[in-house]
């Protein structure tokens, strides 16, 4: 971490986005993560593609549980409402925030420990659910806060800071957020900034429940030889299966992408997830070829990262329940409160 | 042999099996009594099951108005087998049992000193009906229409009954109506009327009939919460399945036929009251309804919510506990777990609604209080008020009434550049201003969190920070104190030594208690508790009586617990009367045991004692 408080001054020269906000205001309070912690590496990734959205940075709500990840929203959005809830719960929190205003943008943030042990049931009914939100696991297989513990996504096999082999099988989030029902299903480490950030962009824009596990390794308890979530590992096994641009509007495919090279994927609100293939047979719109073909990989010891899936035209959960545009939240007290008369007649049916 | 003649005041108990089609019957029965100005009150006495297990619906019908369980049996329906010698003994002697003679039952299986009125139920079915469900359904409304001829009972009233019920849908109508005149023919052509009669009264006024769930679920319509999470658990899911209900017939945009409202069925309790917090936060009413189990679940959240200063409604139907308890049993257990709810220092506000008129007006109150107290408020019902019909007072709403948002600062007030500081006391109340997510660019977003903060919402463990955030809290629930519903006191009408303190369902049977009470010579001045924190006015009435009973549904006496722990009131003068084997407290019960406690404490002048 850092002692060091960036001034709050901004230089006169930096950039501003289409709302008036340079790339500073989408900062939060100074770190305090280990130096070289991956997920200040997220938060920072989070920063840039807000600022690229051209979001108003109130216009975010970010919710975390309890964990080293769950403490960054401090660290991003400083204009934002945060709420670091409890244990394993910011799926619940982030559910009723959601239903209360649907107009804001909500920004979950967790970790393996927070959302694949503990709170593995509300990350897995909030898949189910498809709620409006960025799901972000900052997965690191460890428990950091309490001093490396082996968190439920530790490889079999991967090896402690003491050398003691995990012998239990990993918990695959990506393959349960494909199995529950996720409309958008990513992958990306945090030392691969070009890949992340458009990654978040697009779940950003997506509407729906967008996942993101974010590998993330941890400095200071599982960056060592023989552990399969460390920077050296996680760069030897990366395999992307594309990269992403994320365009505002739909523009014309240019000339520098041979056919066949290209999916354009549009989103609710008119903007495009252009994907360049790395690999020719990945089709990110197939849920089924897309879980066979992350299983296969996965054998073979590859970390499979970029947008793996997406549901074009999904839909969420203020779809499903059919609610009000008006956020819930505003509603005045003459369209929620029935009256005297009508409660007149409610008294006569009961007689 | 002994025979119970009475009019207007007797106890009906229908013994059944579950899944048998006789709740609708029973009530029909109840309903029609109702119908001819003649006080009711029912209970559903039921098993943990869907279908095969004894089921009992003990309807006691009292012109004076009672609503108590009286306790005893003057008209056994026997139609359960299984109970039959459970059923039969109960009976008062010189009741009555009505059963099924269709297949002839041993001398043994009778009671000496009970009238039994048997009739071939089954036999008259089958000549009647083909379809075995029919068969079934329809022996449920025959009896009802043999009972109507042997106590007097208005046929015209219980046809009234139908041809609301199967407005439009003509055979169902014609079937029952049929039915009903095949019992009642029956009966009057064989059976001789027996001593328990109906005669029309007007004892029912503009009353309601009500089950408490549905009240509650109304009054959170009325109170504006939009947003709902629960998760299945009985005697409370009845509530969220009447949210839904009102719901989808008072909430929706007539133009564009959208919801104003969200359920949430959780997957546990957990996420449930997770989801009503989150919605709190963010400035929706919100709500979640449970029972015991489901509280214990919650504690961590309700901390939070505490500590962070959300607003949030947990209403608590509760039942016969520990563990899983009695789940469709009654009792009033859940006070402590839910005064203080959570691990550290924790306290809660408290609402005692006495039956479903109180459920709907203390729901919609439970919202003001939790915005104006940002914390979470805790509505607590029990299974007697939530799941049983209740006559009672209509329903009222002022149409000026507003609700009371609480400290919310708006947009203008930040740009004005008011001061803003989550956690800072600036009235002195103890309550701070929130915003809501979203409110304004650049001024008032805060952090909300689990962990000590400063004013500020910064995060600190800085002692002094900790120590002034709790003390603040501590003010808070002072000011709490002076928001909840008042105790009401019914004072004897003669001078009385003793002070009785009663809350919630207890009210309907404590009512009736006194009244004994006081024909026999004991006046007791009473006070029924409706809020926590404790008015003042609770310590005081303490203070001035020697004796005060606290009647309650608990084994550990936990309301009396809260009165020596909060409102410091001196526990010798305190004499708990404990009822908790999950049956509803009945008069009987309070005037024995108040009756006891008053003999052994009231001093006889020697000299008459000798004399």
């Amino acid at each position: 971490m850092t002692y060091i408080a960036k001034p709050k001054l901004h230089h006169p020269t930096l950039a501003k986005n289409t709302v008036g906000y340079t790339r500073r205001d989408y900062e939060g309070t100074v770190s305090t993560l280990c130096a070289g912690c991956g997920h200040d590496s997220i938060s920072a990734a989070i920063v840039q593609a807000c600022w690229e959205l051209d979001i108003e940075p109130h216009r975010v709500a970010k919710l975390s549980g309890i964990g080293c990840s769950s403490k960054t929203p401090t660290y991003f959005l400083g204009n934002s409402h945060g709420f670091n809830s409890v244990h394993g719960r910011m799926p619940s929190v982030l559910t009723g925030a959601n239903l209360a205003n649907r107009d804001l943008i909500y920004m979950g943030v967790s970790g393996d420990g927070d959302s694949a042990s503990i709170g593995l049931g509300q990350f897995a009914h909030s898949m189910r659910r498809g709620i409006n939100m960025v799901y972000i696991v900052e997965n690191n297989g460890v428990y950091g806060l309490t001093k490396g513990q082996f968190s439920a996504t530790a490889d079999r096999g991967s090896k402690s800071k003491r050398g003691i082999a995990n012998t239990d099988e990993p918990l695959d989030m990506i393959g349960m957020a494909l199995l529950l029902g996720a409309t958008f299903v990513a992958r990306s480490f945090s030392g691969d900034k070009k890949q992340l950030v458009p990654l978040v962009k697009a779940a950003v824009r997506h509407r729906g429940a967008a996942f993101i596990d974010i590998i993330s390794p941890c400095v200071a308890f599982n960056n060592h030889s023989g552990s399969t979530k460390s920077y050296d590992y996680v760069r030897e096994h990366n395999e992307a299966v594309n990269r992403l641009d994320f365009i505002e509007e739909k523009s014309e495919i240019t000339a520098d992408y041979a056919p066949g090279e290209v999916i354009d994927v549009a989103q609710h609100d008119g903007s495009v997830v252009r994907l360049r293939k790395l690999t020719p047979e990945y089709d990110p719109t197939d849920r089924i070829k897309v879980m066979n073909y992350l299983q296969e990989r996965a054998a073979a010891g590859e970390v499979v990262t970029g947008l793996l899936y997406v549901q074009p035209g999904a839909a969420d959960l203020h779809d499903h329940l059919n609610t009000v545009e008006t956020p819930l939240n505003r509603l005045s007290e003459r369209e929620l409160c029935p009256g005297s008369v009508a409660l007149e007649r409610i008294n006569a049916a009961l007689r | 042999m002994k025979r119970i003649d009475a009019i207007n005041d007797f106890v009906v108990k229908f013994a059944n099996v579950n899944g048998s089609g006789s709740a609708s019957a029973n009530e029909l029965f109840a309903r029609s009594i109702l119908r001819m100005g003649v006080p009711v009150s029912p209970r559903n006495i039921f098993p943990s099951n869907i279908q095969g297990l004894p089921t009992w619906y003990e309807v006691r019908v009292n012109e004076t108005g009672y609503q108590g369980r009286r306790g005893g049996v003057d008209l056994a329906v026997a139609m359960n087998p299984q109970t039959w010698a459970q059923d039969v003994k109960e009976i008062e002697a010189g009741g009555y049992l009505f059963y099924d003679n269709s297949k002839p039952l041993p001398k043994s299986k009778f009671r000496d000193d009970v009238n039994a009125i048997g009739m071939p139920l089954t036999e008259i079915c089958n000549a009647t009906y083909s379809d075995p469900r029919q068969r079934q359904l329809f022996k449920n409304i025959i009896y009802v229409g043999a009972l109507s001829g042997l106590m007097e009972i208005d046929p015209n009233e219980i046809e009234k009954l139908f041809s609301e019920q199967y407005k439009g849908k003509e055979a169902l109508l014609q079937s029952n109506v049929k039915a009903l005149r095949l019992g009642r023919e029956y009966a009057q052509q064989h059976l001789a009327p027996i001593g328990l009669r109906v005669r029309r009264a007007s004892n029912v006024g503009n009353k309601i009939f009500v089950d408490g769930n549905s009240a509650t679920a109304l009054g959170a319509v009325y109170g504006g919460a939009t947003v709902c999470a629960w998760y299945p658990i009985t005697p409370s899911s009845s509530l969220a399945e009447a949210f839904i209900r009102h719901c989808q017939k008072y909430r929706v945009d007539p133009a564009t036929g959208k919801a104003r409202y969200a359920i949430i069925q959780g997957e546990d309790e957990l996420a449930s009251i997770g989801i009503a917090i989150g919605a709190g936060w963010n400035g929706a009413r919100a709500f979640t309804c449970t029972s015991g189990p489901g509280i214990s679940l919650m504690q961590e959240f309700i901390g939070l919510a505490y500590f962070a200063e959300i607003p949030v409604v947990i209403m608590d139907v509760q039942r016969g506990g520990p563990s899983t308890g009695m789940p469709t049993r009654t009792q009033q257990s859940d006070l402590l777990s839910c005064a203080y709810a959570s691990h550290g220092d924790t306290k809660h506000v408290l609402l005692f609604p006495e039956d479903p008129t109180e459920c709907f007006e203390f729901a919609a109150q439970g919202f003001d209080l939790a915005d104006r107290l940002q914390t979470p408020v805790f509505l607590m019902t029990d299974l007697d008020i939530g799941m049983n019909t209740r006559l009672c007072d209509p329903l009222q709403w002022d149409d000026k009434r507003a609700h009371d948002r609480g400290k919310v600062m708006t947009r203008e007030e930040l740009e004005a550049g008011k001061e803003f500081g989550r956690y800072l006391d600036v009235d002195g109340d103890g309550i701070p201003f929130r915003t809501l997510p979203g409110t304004h660019p650049s001024r008032g977003a805060y952090f909300t969190r689990g962990t000590t903060k400063d004013r500020y919402a910064r995060y600190s463990e800085a002692g002094p920070d900790y120590v002034d955030n709790m003390q603040r809290l501590a003010r808070k629930f002072d000011t709490a104190k002076t928001l909840v519903p008042k105790p009401l006191l019914r004072p004897a009408d003669k001078p009385a030594r003793f002070g009785a303190i009663y809350y919630g369902s207890t009210s309907a049977p404590m009512n009736e208690a006194l009244d004994v009470l006081a024909a026999r010579g004991i006046h007791v001045n009473a006070l029924r508790v409706r809020g926590f924190p404790f008015p003042d006015e609770i310590a005081d009435f303490v203070a001035s009586h020697p004796w005060v009973f606290v009647i309650e549904q608990n084994r550990d006496a936990q309301l009396k617990t809260l009165l020596v722990n909060e409102a410091k009131v001196n526990p010798s003068r305190l004499l708990s009367v404990l009822h908790y084997d999950g049956t509803p407290i009945t008069a009987r019960f309070i005037v024995d045991q108040i009756s006891q406690h008053a003999a052994a404490r009231t001093v006889v002048p020697l000299k008459k004692a000798v004399s």
